[in-house]
Formats: C-alpha cells, sequence, structure tokens
C-alpha cells in the first residue's frame, strides 16, 4: 500500500475534531446554508489521499460520487485507522463525519458505534439512506467489514 | 365512443400555465420547507388528477380480468383497456390498434424488438445505435449481438450534441440490419432528424427503431410519417402511470417476429403437440396486462389532447429560451448539448462543483433536479464527464421557477465559494 504508517496516524479527524466537537457545532446550527457550509468546511479538513490508493480495490462503488477507502490496523494499540476520498465535496464532509465517529478506535468501539443513529441525530441520515446512492452507505458497510476482520484477527 | 375524439372535437383550452398546475396535485406542495420546484420530468413526469382518476375509478367501477368475456365487468374493464389501446394508436397516427402492443415501459420494449429480430442476426450483421443513447437502448442490441455474432455499432456524435451526419452515412451498409436511434436524447434534449435517416435505411432495407421515449412528452409523433419500423416510448415519462409503455411496430413485422413471452391470452391454442399463437397485438401480450395503467395512460393521452400542442411547445420553448438567457450568470456553468434543435432539457456542470453536491444543495431549496450518468456512460464519456446535473422541464413549469433555479445555483455556488 502507497499510503504510509504515519499518513494514517497524522489524520486527525477523531482525535481533532472529536465527535462532541462536531456535534456541539453541528447542531446549534439551525439554518441549511451553515449546516451545510459546516459539513463542507469538515470535508476540507480531510487529509490528503495518496494518489497511489485509488485503484480498483480502494474504490467504493457509489452511484454518483467516486469514494475511495484505505485503512491500517495496528495492532499493538488494537486501533484501526482510517482514510478517505471523494471528488464530491458534500460526500467529502460527510465522510469527515463519519471519520470523527469511527477514526482511530478499536474494532470493537467502532463496531458498537450506531452511525445511522448518529446521522439521525444529525438529521443528515437521508444521505446515508438505501435510497441515496451516493457510495456513502456502501462506505460504511466496508468500514464495518475491516473492523469485523481486523477484530477477528 | 372514446373521449378522445369528444376532447377532439371540443374547444381546446387555451394554455394557462396556473391553471394547468392545478391539474397536478403533487405539485401544490413544500419540500424542505421551501415550493416544490420540480425539474425532474426527464426521469419520470408528474400526473394530472385525470389520470388519478381515470385509474381510481377504474378500480372502483370497472376492475376485472380482460379478454374473458363471461360478465358485466369483464366487459367494462375490456372495453377501457382496448380504449386506451385505440387511445394510443390515435396519438401515434398508427394505422391500426394491432400494431399497439402493451409493454412494461420503453426497456421491455426495446428488449422485445431486440429478441424478435433476433432470429435475422448472423455473425457480421450490424446494429446501428448512437453515441448519445440511453443504456435501454444499447444494452438490449448488446445481448443479442453477443447471442447472434452481430456487431452493435454507434453513429458519432457532434461537441453539440447532434448526430453527425457524416458518420451516419459511413456506417451504413450492406451489413447493416437494424438502425436503433433516439428520437430525443435524454441528456442532451437533441431531437434527432430521425425521417431523414429512416428513410435513408429503408432506401437499404434496414429495420428501424425510435426510442420516443423523451420525445412524446414533448411533441406528439405520426409513426406513419415517420415510416418507422418501430416505434417505443414509456407512459410515466408521459404524464401516464409507471408499468406501462408501448411498442408501435408495423403489422407484418410483428407478424413474422416470434412472440416474446409465452403463457396466457398470447395463445390461440394449446396442446402439448402443438400451440398456436393469438392475433396481434395479443401475441406479445402474455399474462394478465396492467390494464389500470392502460386506462391511465389513455387518461393521460386524453387530457393532453385537450391542449393546444403547439401552445404547449411554445411555452416549453420560452422555459429553455429562458434558461438559456440565465447560463451568463452564473459563472463558470457550461451547458452540454447545444443542439439547434432540442426539447426543453438542460444538462450542464460547473466549474468547481460536484453535480451531486448541485442536487444536494438544489433540493435543500425545493428543487429537484437529476445528477449522474443518466444511463448514458458513453455519452458522459465522449464529453469526459462523470455525470452532469440536468434540469428537465415540462409544460407545467414556469418562467418564474426557471428563475428560481438559477438564483438557486448562485447560492450553491456561494456556499462553496
Amino acid at each position: 500500500m502507497a499510503a504510509t504508517e504515519q499518513d494514517f496516524l497524522d489524520n486527525p479527524l477523531g482525535k481533532n475534531p472529536t465527535l462532541e466537537d462536531v456535534l456541539d457545532g453541528f447542531e446549534f446550527l439551525d439554518d441549511w446554508e451553515d449546516r451545510y457550509a459546516f459539513i463542507i468546511d469538515l470535508g476540507k479538513q480531510l487529509p490528503a489521499f495518496p494518489d497511489e490508493a485509488r485503484i480498483e480495490e480502494n474504490y467504493v462503488h457509489g452511484c454518483q460520487s467516486q469514494v475511495w477507502l484505505i485503512s491500517h490496523y495496528d495492532e499493538a494499540s488494537d486501533k484501526l485507522y482510517l482514510l478517505i476520498d471523494s471528488d464530491a465535496m458534500i460526500v467529502r464532509g460527510l465522510a469527515a463525519m463519519i471519520l470523527v465517529a469511527l477514526n482511530g478506535k478499536s474494532p470493537r468501539d467502532l463496531l458498537a458505534t450506531d452511525i445511522d443513529e448518529l446521522f439521525e441525530r444529525l438529521d443528515l441520515f437521508r444521505h446515508i439512506s438505501p435510497t441515496r446512492g451516493n457510495g456513502l452507505r456502501a462506505m460504511v458497510g466496508k468500514i464495518r467489514d475491516i473492523a469485523a476482520t481486523a477484530e477477528t484477527r | 365512443m372514446n373521449d378522445l375524439s369528444m376532447a377532439n372535437t371540443a374547444t381546446r383550452k387555451a394554455f394557462d400555465v396556473q391553471a394547468i398546475r392545478e391539474d397536478f396535485p403533487i405539485l401544490s406542495q413544500q419540500v424542505n420547507g421551501k415550493p416544490l420546484v420540480y425539474l425532474d420530468n426527464g426521469a419520470s413526469a408528474q400526473k394530472p388528477s385525470a389520470v388519478l382518476d381515470a385509474m381510481d375509478r377504474y378500480y372502483r367501477e370497472m376492475h376485472s380480468n380482460v379478454h374473458r368475456g363471461a360478465h358485466t365487468l369483464g366487459d367494462r374493464a375490456t372495453t377501457a383497456f382496448e380504449g386506451a389501446r385505440e387511445t394510443v394508436r390515435s396519438f401515434l397516427n398508427a394505422s391500426s390498434t394491432r400494431e399497439i402492443i402493451w409493454t412494461k415501459g420503453t426497456t421491455e420494449a426495446i428488449n422485445l424488438v431486440a429478441n424478435g429480430l433476433a432470429p435475422r442476426l448472423k455473425a457480421g450483421d450490424e446494429i446501428l445505435v448512437s453515441h448519445m443513447e440511453h443504456h435501454a437502448n444499447i444494452v438490449p442490441w448488446q445481448m443479442v449481438a453477443e447471442r447472434t455474432g452481430a456487431k452493435v455499432i454507434p453513429v458519432q456524435i457532434t461537441p453539440e450534441g447532434e448526430l453527425d451526419a457524416e458518420s451516419f452515412s459511413s456506417l451504413l451498409s450492406d451489413r447493416t440490419r437494424v438502425l436503433a436511434i433516439t428520437h430525443v436524447s435524454n441528456v442532451l434534449g437533441t431531437i434527432n432528424p430521425v425521417a431523414d435517416m429512416v428513410k435513408q435505411a429503408r432506401a437499404r432495407g434496414i429495420i428501424t427503431l425510435l426510442d420516443g421515449a423523451q420525445a412524446v412528452p414533448h411533441f406528439q409523433p405520426d409513426v406513419q410519417a415517420l415510416d418507422c419500423d418501430f416505434y417505443v416510448f414509456s407512459s410515466h415519462k408521459l404524464f401516464g402511470p409507471t408499468g406501462i409503455g408501448v411498442l408501435y411496430g408495423k403489422a407484418a413485422l410483428l407478424e413474422a417476429m416470434p412472440p416474446y413471452q409465452g403463457g396466457g391470452e398470447m395463445i390461440e391454442r394449446v396442446s402439448f403437440e402443438r400451440t398456436t399463437w393469438n392475433v396481434l397485438p395479443y401475441k406479445f401480450e402474455a399474462g394478465t396486462p396492467a390494464i389500470a395503467e392502460a386506462v391511465g395512460l389513455g387518461a393521460a393521452i386524453e387530457y393532453l389532447s385537450g391542449f393546444d400542442r403547439g401552445a404547449m411547445e411554445a411555452a416549453e420553448n420560452a422555459l429553455l429560451e429562458r434558461a438559456n438567457q440565465l447560463i451568463e450568470t452564473v459563472p463558470g456553468m457550461t451547458v452540454i448539448g447545444t443542439a439547434k434543435n432540442k426539447v426543453p432539457v438542460m444538462s450542464f456542470k460547473i466549474e468547481g462543483l460536484h453535480p451531486s453536491d448541485i442536487g444536494t444543495l438544489l433540493d435543500q431549496q425545493g428543487i429537484a433536479i437529476r445528477t449522474g450518468h443518466h444511463c448514458a456512460m458513453p455519452l458522459m464519456d465522449f464529453y469526459g464527464v462523470p455525470g452532469t446535473a440536468r434540469a428537465s422541464f415540462a409544460f407545467y413549469n414556469t418562467l418564474d421557477e426557471v428563475d428560481q433555479l438559477f438564483a438557486a445555483l448562485k447560492k450553491v455556488q456561494r456556499l462553496f465559494a
């Protein structure tokens, strides 16, 4: 894999900001424009994704936007690190939201996190519902598969 | 006597878009706290009350199976169902209802024809389509080509999104067996010069199919004037219900084609020694058909026939013209598909914005458009884009809605600035 371990460890999402930071910031906004501006800004915080990793096996199939996902599991600390990229800004922002919730956790903690519930709480559920073909739902599924595999190691 | 002939003799209603909008109950709702602006008509159009009422009335007063003839309800259902077929015949100006086959939609109609023509195809034969086809007019031919050894060859298009006449002429050959071309492009809105193309093809004995899915919502084709062998369309884009569509085919060709599916209704007599087929159109209508949907489609066509179609086309052209005028107010916006002759469909991209971002943020503002590849991946490849945003207008859209679209696009741009 082209990404180094350091690339994964350098991804701040989950530590800075934390899920609590994001929830506090987001739930305060009641105007849709501010909410989407927040999501778009969050997307801009996604770390650079290595070009060499844009290959078929890392591609998450969605109907509209392109989504890429790679992972690194550190057995010593039992932590799973993720990097995601997309060509659509809102998908990037929502992916960042997902990373804030899931990145750098143990596979067990990751699997115990209910992303649907989080998105419902944020009134963003429609973006990951099965009716939207934007790849986010497939992405969450893939992350959970990776965590399940890591957990059984 | 069916209602269409009555509508034709009655005085046609003046074109009043606000009155028309009241005929479409779904349009008066709010979406995400904003009045709905429905600009995804190319994907599926909304239904007037006349259609909803006809289907409701059918189920409340007439429903039974058709063509069984043993009781009154059966007679009523059959009369309504066959009346709808006559309405479609008249709409297309086909010479006989024998030539009007009910299908699930455009896709099934093309699959039916492709399979029906398969016995005539052999290795080396060519099926001409175009680079702007919907997947529904590519993939069924590819499947048949794979079985028969024939080849599917695309007619090239110009950067403006028009069929390349030279490419077409050069590809017509002694090997060409079928020409399957869209009447109107779902992405570009281009109205193709199909009458002339059919003429050239017929001179060489080539079988012709026209995909009218995106044409019929905007204008009325005349299959006898076009002289095509097959013309197909879907009800749901023509303000009728989903689940039903039409295959028009010249009787002689339909007679010569094998049935598509076997079952009830499509047979004359069944025995284990020998089964014979029913007459047209029933030979191609195995099983209990979508009766209420056929009635609904008939009601949609009757509803449309109550208007001056010329006035409707003029109103639609005014929508497109307004959109074209506003393009330059959005920096970085480019329209894909600038054919001289087009229906009110506007595919576009905006520099720095992904189509899916545009779609999501328009939805927040109550505006429904389509984003993505529009089931036309070869066309997306031609333009080198992963997808486009597409606003597709219907006669019930207003100039004010066009203005709202552009105001909303500017707001989207500000959010990303």
